[in-house]
């Protein structure tokens, strides 16, 4: 196992996978928690866009996509206040406009397939050290953020008790919304867009099998998501295939396996087993 | 001292009318109920008293201040049960302790709990403490509801529908609960309701809402014949019992 680790894209390929499967998995808890599992689609799609406007304008992708998919997040939360329309249709909206300009932006753009492709499907061999420093300063500002768990915690699981209890569930909402973008944007490289929101549902749908608790939840959501990413980089560099596609297969096999647990866990009579 | 005053009031949904110009005072230690038909504004109500919808006119003040100024610690909300999503894993104890900390709970200290579990078993729930929530039926909900409520000590309680669930009884022994916080505290008590013996029986004074403020007095004033044609406009009414001490149905 640490051979294949002891090659530098490697460990960056390394270091990118644990912050994004951390990022992602953390996030992940309160993206399942709130039925946005498809915002996360949505996002990627975006992301998609943004990229692909970076490849056009001959610009390092990231620093386009990063300000691109914020901005459509932002916009998806707007329109979601501001309207009666629901969720999965504004994020249908967007996802379909975003990947409508991402492929307009590539078909003005020379010799593309190469670039596109391994943001699709993810490429560690991308993976750099600028991708390091984003990657690395959004863990930062997740670390930063970890206190306010407590009420994003309190609006998720009752959004008016929060508000009468004056939390500030509107601008809290724009702020996850914002973070979840950041975070799609910097899992690019390493999952893929096409795969990200696996990244983001499946640590957390397969945490919330087993436990009866938020803290819990989010706690085992981030370790299953950890454990998914090095074992599934690891796998990536043995079988050789991608990396993105290996981590989202170890992600399945353990929601399966939590799948399977949660009911035993009621039958061997465990009083406190949730559903 | 008013716990509660509102002057022309009127609220508006969108386009839609919800509250029309209500005026109404509640005295500090009061149990107010809230009767009217459905879409009547009574949830509303209680939304513009807890800060939750801004009226479209009018004033409000809850202890002489504005809803949204009023320290969150001094009211206690007992929501609908059919609110609560299930999906969200928490347990008894967790649900407790996020009413006293305004915040949801990553670590419990020893303190919390005993709170937590004093206030539960004012409701005969100390045994749920450790129980996933979504395991609860809707009468073990209500009371869990109504002790986490509770807990923070508030000097109104607002009810949304609580006895929805509830056996008759396990509706008394919740009605006993809040009577008895109320006399202990002098807290006011402000309850949505459908049902009319219990708005008669527990409360001292009945408002009957159809967006518009029908009758506002003692349930005998507030749920005269009159009233109750203005409030439910085309249905049939049940008759009161005289028995219950209401004698203008």
């Amino acid at each position: 196992m640490f051979e294949a680790f002891a090659l530098p894209f490697m460990q960056r390929a390394l270091a990118a996978g644990v912050m994004v499967a951390l990022l992602s998995s953390y996030y992940g808890a309160f993206v399942v928690q709130r039925g946005l599992s498809f915002l996360g689609d949505g996002l990627a799609h975006a992301a998609f866009g943004g990229v692909a406007l970076g490849i056009l304008l001959q610009h390092e992708p990231l620093w386009i996509a990063l300000p691109f998919t914020l901005l459509v997040s932002l916009a998806i939360t707007w329109v979601k206040h501001h309207t009666r329309l629901a969720s999965d249709t504004i994020i249908g909206v967007f996802f379909a406009v975003s990947m409508a300009a991402g492929i307009i932006f590539l078909s003005r753009t020379e010799n593309y397939t190469t670039d596109a492709f391994s943001y699709l499907f993810g490429s560690i061999l991308a993976v750099n050290q600028t991708d390091l420093w984003v990657t690395g300063l959004l863990v930062i500002v997740a670390l930063l953020t970890l206190p306010l768990w407590k009420r994003w915690a309190y609006a998720t699981f009752d959004r008016d008790l929060a508000r009468a209890d004056r939390v500030p569930v509107v601008f809290d909402d724009y702020l996850i919304s914002g973070l979840l973008a950041v975070t799609v944007v910097a899992a690019v490289k390493v999952v893929g867009i096409v795969l990200i929101s696996a990244f983001l549902v499946i640590p957390a749908a397969a945490a919330r099998m087993v436990t009866h608790r938020f803290v819990t939840m989010t706690w085992l959501a981030i370790l299953l998501g950890l454990i998914s990413a090095v074992a599934g980089l690891w796998g990536s560099y043995w079988l050789d295939i991608p990396s993105g596609a290996a981590i989202v297969v170890l992600q399945a096999i353990v929601f399966l396996a939590c799948v399977i647990v949660s009911p035993l866990r009621r039958l061997l009579g465990d009083p406190t087993s949730g559903t | 001292m008013h716990a509660v005053q509102t002057e022309n009031l009127t609220l508006y949904y969108g386009h839609n009318l919800v509250l029309a110009e209500i005026t109404c005072c509640i005295q500090a230690g009061e149990f107010l109920a809230v009767l009217g038909p459905n879409g009547a504004g009574k949830t509303a109500f209680l939304k513009v008293l807890l800060g939750l919808a801004r009226p479209s006119a009018g004033t409000v003040r809850i202890f002489e201040q504005p809803p949204d100024k009023v320290p969150a610690q001094w009211i206690g909300y007992v929501p609908q049960i059919k609110t609560l999503d299930r999906r969200f894993p928490a347990i008894v104890l967790e649900l407790v302790i996020s009413g006293l900390r305004h915040a949801w709970v990553a670590r419990i200290t020893a303190k919390e709990k005993t709170k937590a579990l004093a206030a539960l078993a004012l409701v005969n729930a100390e045994h749920l403490a450790m129980r996933p929530v979504n395991d609860l039926s809707g009468g073990e909900l209500q009371r869990i509801y109504l002790a986490r409520s509770l807990a923070r000590e508030p000097r109104l309680v607002l009810l949304d529908e609580p006895a929805t669930g509830i056996d008759t009884v396990g509706e008394s022994d919740f009605y006993k609960v809040l009577n008895d916080y109320r006399v202990r505290t002098g807290a006011t008590i402000i309850m949505v309701t459908h049902d009319w013996e219990v708005a008669s029986d527990q409360a001292f004074r009945v408002m009957v809402l159809n967006r518009h403020l029908i009758g506002f007095g003692t349930p005998g004033e507030a749920l005269c014949q009159e009233c109750l044609e203005k409030a439910y406009p085309g249905k049939a009414l049940p008759g009161l019992r005289a028995a219950r001490g209401i004698h203008h149905v």
